[in-house]
């Protein structure tokens, strides 16, 4: 194999590896707020990308973006004040089957409000046939976008997280909820918080995806698969993580394709998935500590 | 008790009359099932053909039904899940008690009910493509769309003329994708064409530059994508953005111009065979398909407010060929019906003029497809 076409397949996993970032940063803000696994995150992705494309049509592409973002945001508030909070006293696995039939709901929806036909926003800079060149190997600059975003929003919440008042509390939601609450934090507020930024940042994942993807109803499902297998290998409940993982298993796939056949990618990618959780069961890079007092 | 029981014997009376009056109702209906991927992974396919099926029942019906009878269309959704297509194939038969079904839309759901419906000697004329739905040739399983080998042919004799000999093949995992590889690597060697390398790609891909980079590093003089779902739009944009500039070959599953929007300037110069629905307009006047091609394609259009696809087509077709074995049969027995489908000739639809023999429940020929390519984000012929 030529540098080049080395280079090629890194590129190439990293355009697939930053999409099931994006997607597995959604999972890990809910999970670390509520201790929740939100299956519904495939298609907060999918509205994103549908509700960009609608208003794109009649306005530019950064409005439309920002739209789609509070729009899904304001959905994942609706869904966590609506169905989420009213079953606190489920387990969390009862809690979970429940996102299961929110995103069957979002995306019935979704196929009545719109129709079954895909759809694709248009790109950010360049179009369909533009591509960078670096050095030999060819890169669309989409996915320039896909990772600076994946990065901005990395940072922005590790920052978040670690320095600000309300990310310090909704982190202590998910260490403990009744004590976070006699410590005078308002959990209800922070747990719907959560599902709003998750909720928004799936959204945002769905726009900057969108042209080279497509967006279609039903593509939620195997976004949420792969984004919480990614979420897993990480180490549930850190972004970076969740980032760096995607990032490992883009690389794998697109590496075990050009040596085998390319049907055997997911059995590859769910191979190393085993052998990472019987190894290490918290993640590469999940601390164990943390991971033994978290109900998963 | 008393009262139970009468309420009981009130039930069982309302029930039995509903029922009566509800048979009595019937006899007077053609009854068609239709199986279609309304939902799901497939339901590009499904929901313009559903809503084909329909249109045109309501047409016929309208027009007073076939013989004074009107159909009754019962359609169930499928979402492109074979199990579901064998359970509905048993209760359009056993419940509903249909004469013929139309559909599925998928060639994995079609050759799952293709010995059921063989074995209950049940007509179905399917709207899905691979060419083992009809070969071999069972006596009640017909099929609208194209055979797989006549893409395949006129794809290569295209690849010819161009003189291009060695190419790479990618298709979907699926029933289509699979068929159509096995068709491309069966024809190939007749038309001294080399496919240095052959390939699937899981359905629900969204992304395929590696694949691509595969292909690229076999220096490949042209590329063929067989598939229906949406990595269609995927590879020619994957492909233009690693920088390669060979010219891309579609399948006949292209046919549909959202694909063409989703792949916006990528899509230009793709070359695929298909139906001539989608370049209707520029059939030239006195052709026979061109009357019902623009009325089909003018009625869809304006009812539904979306482009027409060739898929839908093959559901027009499907329901127009067993409406016109109805009338010729004159019967509402489902051997009658059949024979009648088998003895159809010179029968112009959107797929091409049929004319089904004992041997052939395909009934269209190589003349049936025509080479399109995509120019100013336009179907257009290739020449």
């Amino acid at each position: 194999m030529s540098g080049e076409q080395t280079l090629q397949y890194i590129f190439a996993g990293i355009t697939v590896g930053s999409i099931y970032a994006f997607v597995a940063i959604g999972y890990n803000i809910i999970y670390n707020a509520t201790g929740i696994i939100n299956f519904a995150q495939g298609e907060f992705v999918m509205l994103g990308g549908m509700i960009a494309y609608t208003f794109s049509g009649f306005m530019p592409l950064l409005p439309a973006v920002v739209l789609a973002v509070l729009i899904t945001s304001a959905v994942g508030s609706v869904i966590e004040s609506v169905f989420i909070r009213r079953m606190r006293k489920t387990s969390v696995l009862g809690m979970i089957v429940v996102t299961i039939g929110i995103s069957i709901l979002l995306r019935e929806a979704a196929l009545y409000i719109w129709d079954e036909q895909i759809r694709a926003l248009r790109f950010f800079t360049g179009s369909e046939i533009s591509s960078v060149s670096i050095l030999g190997a060819r890169i669309s600059p989409q996915v320039l976008w896909i990772l600076g975003i994946t990065t901005i929003i990395v940072a922005g919440l590790f920052l978040f997280f670690k320095f600000t008042l309300t990310g310090q509390a909704m982190r202590a939601c998910s260490e403990n909820l009744r004590a976070a609450k006699l410590c005078g934090i308002r959990t209800d507020s922070m747990v719907n918080l959560s599902f709003m930024l998750s909720a928004g940042i799936g959204a945002l994942g769905g726009c900057v995806v969108s042209p080279l993807t497509q967006t279609h109803y039903a593509m939620g499902t195997d976004l949420a698969i792969k984004g919480f297998i990614v979420a897993i290998l990480g180490g549930l409940g850190n972004a970076i993580a969740a980032v760096a993982a995607g990032l490992l298993l883009g690389l794998i796939e697109s590496f075990s394709i050009s040596i085998l056949p390319m049907a055997y990618k997911d059995v590859i990618s769910i191979i190393i998935l085993l052998i990472i959780l019987v190894v290490k069961p918290s993640g590469i890079f999940g601390s164990r500590q943390a991971s033994s007092m978290k109900d998963y | 008790m008393k009262k139970f029981l009468a309420a009981l014997l009130v039930i069982s009376v309302v029930l039995l009359t509903v029922s009566t009056s509800c048979k009595q109702k019937e006899e007077g209906t053609v009854k068609i099932g239709a199986i279609f991927a309304v939902t799901g992974g497939a339901s590009f396919l499904g929901a313009p053909e559903a809503r084909t099926a329909e249109m045109v029942v309501d047409e016929i019906n309208a027009a007073g039904g076939i013989n004074g009878k009107q159909i009754k269309l019962i359609i169930k959704d499928s979402a492109a899940n074979p199990e579901k297509a064998i359970s509905f194939t048993k209760q359009l038969i056993e419940e509903d008690k249909v004469v013929a079904i139309i559909g599925p839309s998928t060639s994995g759901e079609t050759m799952q009910i293709k010995d059921l419906c063989e074995s209950y000697k049940v007509p179905l004329v399917a709207a899905a493509a691979a060419e083992a739905i009809v070969d071999p040739v069972a006596g009640y399983v017909f099929k609208t769309p194209q055979k797989d080998s006549y893409v395949a042919k006129w794809i290569f004799e295209t690849m010819q003329s161009m003189g291009i000999k060695r190419i790479g093949v990618v298709a979907a995992n699926s029933g289509f994708g699979n068929a159509g590889k096995g068709q491309l690597e069966k024809y190939a060697p007749d038309f001294g064409i080399e496919i240095l390398i052959a390939e699937t790609y899981d359905r629900a891909a969204t992304d395929l530059t590696a694949l691509l980079t595969k292909l690229k590093a076999q220096n490949v003089d042209a590329v063929v994508n067989w598939s229906i779902v949406p990595a269609q739009s995927i590879v020619p944009k994957n492909m233009k953005q690693l920088g390669m500039d060979v010219p891309l070959f579609q399948s006949h599953g292209f046919g549909n111009i959202k694909y063409v929007e989703a792949a916006g300037e990528a899509a230009e110069g793709i070359i695929f065979p298909a139906g001539r629905l989608l370049i209707a307009e520029k059939l030239p006047d006195g052709h026979p398909q061109k009357e019902n091609l623009v009325a089909y394609k003018s009625a869809y259009e304006s009812k539904f407010g979306e482009d027409v696809s060739t898929f839908g087509g093959h559901a027009y077709d499907a329901i127009m060929l067993i409406v016109e074995a109805i009338k010729k049969a004159d019967s509402l027995e489902r051997t009658d019906i059949r024979n009648a489908l088998e003895s159809i000739s010179g029968f112009p639809g959107t797929g091409g003029i049929f004319t089904f023999s004992p041997s052939d429940h395909n009934g269209l020929g190589m003349d049936s497809l025509e080479m399109l390519t995509v120019r100013n984000g336009q179907f257009d012929f290739l020449k």
